[in-house]
């Protein structure tokens, strides 16, 4: 590796696995920095074409999405850095592809938990073509005022704390991401601030190594002096200690390895990392220490004492004059993301839906308050779904039994009714299973149908204000009305529709009281006495008995009832009922692999 | 997820299954495990050979010198090697500092040979170290001087060439038959993502390799890839390490989570309680426990990286009822700290904290309990404000630093008056 800096205010990066939230935060420290283009020219996605909206500053641009690395690369030839979000499981796969391609110079991995052998492979062709890896395991790093990658350094309050938006004169490494952000707020505490900051990852085998970026930032003039932050474990420390003893390093390095408890253990421990664990006295933090200090960089006798140790060699180098003072800049106000700024309760935004029956944010959905186990573990049926999401209620099980007798005797009349057939042609015509439903739906109307609603509003109507069936009858014919419920094409007084009976049967059985029923027959038989094909159909049945329910349950207001009534919650029991029926016949179409229909000529009376 | 040891009879079976697959060498090595639940008969009727030939009997726990420390039984019939099992299963013994029952036992053919050659392959950075001696067995250390070692760099194949100065001294023909061998077990190491293998020793049995002693070392990461080639395959804990219910218990759910949750009890009866975010920071808490010479208060070693309300909640109850086991009217101190987070939602992780607070209210004030927090990022002021109230509510004192504070400055205060 070594030769000198990775990043500038131009550099541009590559995305792979689109993520939100690290690409929006590399974006709003460009703004920070007053960069003049953005540092993500492009994302890889992979599967997915197009362009993502995120924010630069407060205008929000379009950033290319591609679908391979290969595209990536060749849309975007200035793009030498490629930050990679993929899994463990496919980071060194997209990695590897990401190294052989010339544009690339860069490839951080953030995964932790990519196999050892694989990261091998990165190592040995990074370093045969000269490429630099970093990571796996990793946030990333970041040049101050210049180029970040992915989440590093957190959030724009800790990076504006941590003056990251403009150059200092440390160059810092470490191998975790956690203690990198914590470093970057202690050395700009003590510090004109950071040059460049890289973790390098906890694993065993990172790509670059801690002694790799010390021996590249002494290349760098802007860097006065080093920080390195070590842990137990590895030996990776020793090349550093090797540098310095063979005067490689001309820049003061102030180190420290952390894991000096781990002889507190008596067995072998693994730590957070990888690449901690206690394993011979060579590996130990006490050795590594040692051997650093006495290699010549300055080494602390505690953590708690690094900082005072970064902070006498920083004076030191003022004091000789090798600091150049920085020119502070006021960095610009980022503006806040309305999320965020919510969650900090600064502010408040209505909301645009409300919503009453159903909630699916906590642990499992929830129907009108009542969470999804105990609606299986209490052997719930369709109809106490249908109470719960319709009437926002647990009614008595006589009701929800009842809803679902109406569902399965609503659920389908034969193929020749309007429904039916919309939904045979369209489903004839090829198109899909929901075209051909919703077209046989949409005949559901005052003529098909939709009659429940309407026997309902009208017998209650008349039921409640006193009318005798001959009033009601009488009058809903001086209006030219014919009363819903009533009538059948086929059945007459002395052949019963059988569904209607069944209804009866079962509300007599186990409904309090079927006073609104009752009332339904003594109108059939007034208008049978005019007709013989008059009688009490299934809607005047389904709607009577509705009525009962409401009325009968005890669990509805008055107001309750008439505005169920009103909104026209029957028709969606027809609906829901006639959807199992029209699906059905979608499938038996396709199943029977029947061609498009074409109404014969024969059947059309052709007509000036 | 790191590098894992594994049992010597799992390293036995993993190459002979695989040199025979790779490279079509047939190992005639046979292996029999035994622990506490063994069912002798049957083990008897799954490996017959056990009642034909004469045995050898060691431990199988991931620790060495076992010759040297008199646990390897030799040339035993098979009752024989029950009885001296029998003996000593269960039976505690001490391993270079580190005491701990013996629980698994290896059997194998005991064979009688003459050569005792060494040879260890390591996996490092930019390659592999392969070392190979004829003087292997348990000297080894005393005759490190004649192993011979090659580096072969990532990528290269392990030619004759590569391997010649390993085997110069050995004729012609047995030189050959080992360098064959040695390629084998490259070819596995590679394959099944070793990172470390050693057999000392291995011998030569009518002319072909055999290996008497192994050790071997997987690369955990690389599971996903070798679910198959590996089998049904344990990690066991490094020798001495006996779990405690609770530290079991939070392996159990670190096993079924993305998120990193590790927690070491280190002494029962100790008084600073470690409650820490991240892999970095938790190591660095402890180091300043101890640099401040409190390491033999120190109650536990824990790290917590991403985990989600509730397994911060299963987390953090261990963790109290741990230090809150022992009240004896002297000041306790827990330890919720972090760096500044780069991304994790502070105020987030500390509901479930705050959850297993409110539970445990009554045990933290008869333990005297104090609380120090110190954390960043994210999030952090909601996180520190609600820490401060829980305090309040349950009259326990709670102490808030955000990343203006020094980031192990809590360990000093809680010392203080201890």
């Amino acid at each position: 590796m070594a030769t000198g800096q990775l990043f500038s205010r131009t550099t541009q990066a590559l995305f792979y696995n689109y993520k939100q939230l690290p690409i929006q935060r590399m974006l709003d420290f460009d703004f920070l920095c007053g960069r003049e283009t953005p540092s993500v020219a492009g994302i890889i996605n992979p599967g997915a074409e197009g362009f993502q909206k995120l924010f630069f500053g407060q205008e929000e641009i379009a950033i290319p999405v591609h679908s391979t690395i290969e595209a990536a690369c060749a849309a975007h030839p200035t793009a030498d850095v490629f930050i990679n979000f993929a899994s463990f499981r496919s980071a060194a796969a997209s990695s590897m592809s990401a190294l052989k391609q010339p544009t690339i110079r860069v490839v951080a991995i953030i995964a932790e938990g990519v196999p050892e052998s694989d990261t091998k492979q990165l190592i040995a062709y990074a370093r045969s073509n000269n490429k630099v890896v970093i990571g796996p395991a990793t946030v990333g790093g970041i040049q101050a005022g210049a180029f970040k990658i992915g989440d590093t350094a957190g959030t724009i309050d800790n990076i504006v704390q941590c003056k990251l938006y403009r150059p200092g004169s440390v160059g810092f490494v470490s191998k975790s991401g956690g203690m990198s952000n914590e470093m970057y707020n202690t050395i700009a505490r003590v510090t004109d601030g950071i040059y460049e900051g890289i973790a390098i990852g906890g694993d065993v085998f990172p790509g670059s190594t801690l002694s790799g970026h010390i021996l590249r930032f002494n290349n760098i003039p802007q860097i006065k002096m080093m920080v390195v932050l070590g842990e137990l474990g590895g030996r990776d420390e020793y090349s550093l200690v090797e540098a310095l003893k063979q005067g490689k390093v001309n820049k003061p390095v102030v180190a420290w390895v952390s894991g000096t408890c781990a002889r507190l253990f008596k067995s072998e421990v693994q730590f957070g990392h990888a690449g901690a664990k206690s394993g011979g006295e060579m590996e130990s933090a006490q050795a590594k220490n040692q051997a650093l200090k006495e290699a010549g960089a300055v080494v602390p006798t505690s953590y708690e004492a690094f900082e005072d140790a970064i902070k006498e060699t920083f004076e030191k180098l003022v004091e000789e004059g090798k600091i150049t003072p920085v020119k502070e800049v006021k960095p610009p106000q980022i503006p806040e993301d309305l999320n965020s700024a919510i969650k900090s309760g600064k502010v408040r935004a209505p909301t645009h839906i409300i919503s009453t029956i159903s909630d699916d944010r906590g642990e499992e959905p929830c129907y009108a308050g009542v969470p999804m186990s105990s609606i299986v573990e209490q052997g719930f049926g369709v109809g106490d779904v249908i109470s719960l999401l319709w009437f926002k209620r647990s009614l008595p099980r006589y009701c929800t039994k009842f809803i679902e007798i109406c569902i399965m005797l609503c659920a389908d009349h034969g193929p020749c009714v309007s429904g039916a057939h919309n939904t045979i042609v369209t489903a004839r015509a090829g198109k899909d299973l929901v075209s051909s439903l919703v077209s046989g739906l949409l005949t559901i109307g005052p003529r098909f149908g939709g009659a429940i609603d309407d026997a309902a509003r009208y017998f209650k109507d008349a039921y409640d204000r006193g009318l005798t069936p001959y009033e009601f009858v009488e009058s809903m014919k001086k209006k030219g009305i014919r009363v819903p419920g009533i009538g059948h094409r086929i059945k007459r007084g002395d052949n019963r529709d059988k569904r209607v009976e069944l209804l009866q049967l079962f509300a007599r059985t186990n409904f309090p009281s079927v006073k609104y029923m009752e009332y339904a027959v003594q109108v059939e038989t007034y208008t049978l006495s005019k007709a013989n094909n008059l009688v009490l159909n299934v809607d005047g049945a389904i709607g009577s008995l509705f009525l009962d329910l409401l009325a009968g349950s005890g669990m509805f207001t008055k107001q309750e009832i008439d505005e169920i009534i009103e909104i026209g919650y029957l028709n969606g029991l027809f609906v829901l009922a006639r959807s199992i029926g029209l699906i059905g016949h979608t499938f038996d179409q396709k199943r029977l692999k029947q061609p498009l229909y074409r109404h014969p000529w024969e059947d059309v009376l052709y007509t000036k | 997820m790191a590098r894992k040891k594994i049992r010597e009879y799992d390293s036995k079976r993993l190459l002979k299954e695989h040199l025979k697959r790779l490279v079509h060498i047939d190992l005639p090595i046979c292996s029999a495990q035994v622990t506490e639940s063994t069912d002798f008969t049957e083990l008897l009727e799954k490996e017959s050979w056990l009642s034909q030939r004469r045995l050898v009997v060691k431990p199988d726990m991931l620790f060495g010198k076992r010759g040297k420390s008199g646990l390897v039984a030799l040339n035993l019939d098979f009752a024989g090697a029950v009885e001296f099992i029998k003996k000593r299963l269960g039976q505690e013994i001490e391993i270079e500092g580190c005491k701990g029952p013996i629980t698994t036992f290896i059997i194998e053919p005991f064979i009688p040979h003459k050569e005792e050659y060494y040879l260890a392959i390591s996996s490092e950075r930019l390659g592999f170290n392969i070392s190979f001696s004829e003087c292997g067995g348990i000297e080894i250390e005393e005759n490190w001087d004649k192993v011979n070692s090659i580096f072969l760099p990532t990528k290269s194949p392990l030619t004759d060439e590569a391997i010649a100065p390993l085997i110069a001294d050995l004729p012609s023909e047995i030189g050959k038959k080992i360098g064959n061998f040695m390629k084998g077990v490259f070819a596995v190491f590679q394959d099944l993502d070793f990172s470390f293998i050693e057999m000392n020793p291995f011998t030569l049995v009518d002319g072909e390799a055999y290996p008497l002693d192994m050790r071997g070392e997987l690369d955990e990461n690389a599971a996903f890839k070798n679910e198959d080639k590996w089998g049904n395959l344990e990690f066991p804990l490094p020798f001495g390490r006996v779990l405690s219910p609770e530290e079991s218990f939070i392996l159990d759910l670190n096993d079924k989570t993305s998120a990193s949750l590790k927690f070491t009890l280190l002494n029962p009866k100790g008084r600073i309680w470690n409650m820490i975010a991240g892999g970095g920071a938790s190591l660095i808490y402890t180091d300043t426990v101890g640099d401040l010479g409190c390491a033999t208060e120190l109650g536990n070693y824990t790290e917590y990286g991403g985990p989600s309300e509730e397994e911060m909640l299963k987390l953090a109850r261990v963790i109290l009822d741990c230090a809150t086991a022992n009240p004896d009217g002297r000041k306790r101190s827990i330890l919720i700290g972090g760096n500044i987070a780069n991304l994790t939602d502070v105020g987030a992780t500390f509901d479930g904290i705050i959850r297993a607070l409110k539970e445990k209210k009554s045990e933290l004030k008869e333990a005297n309990i104090h609380i120090y927090v110190r954390r960043g990022g994210p999030n952090y002021l909601t996180g520190l404000a609600k820490m401060q109230a829980v305090g309040e509510e349950l009259g326990i004192p709670v102490e808030v630093y955000g990343p203006e504070a020094v980031m192990t400055g809590i360990c000093n205060r809680a010392i203080e008056g201890m």
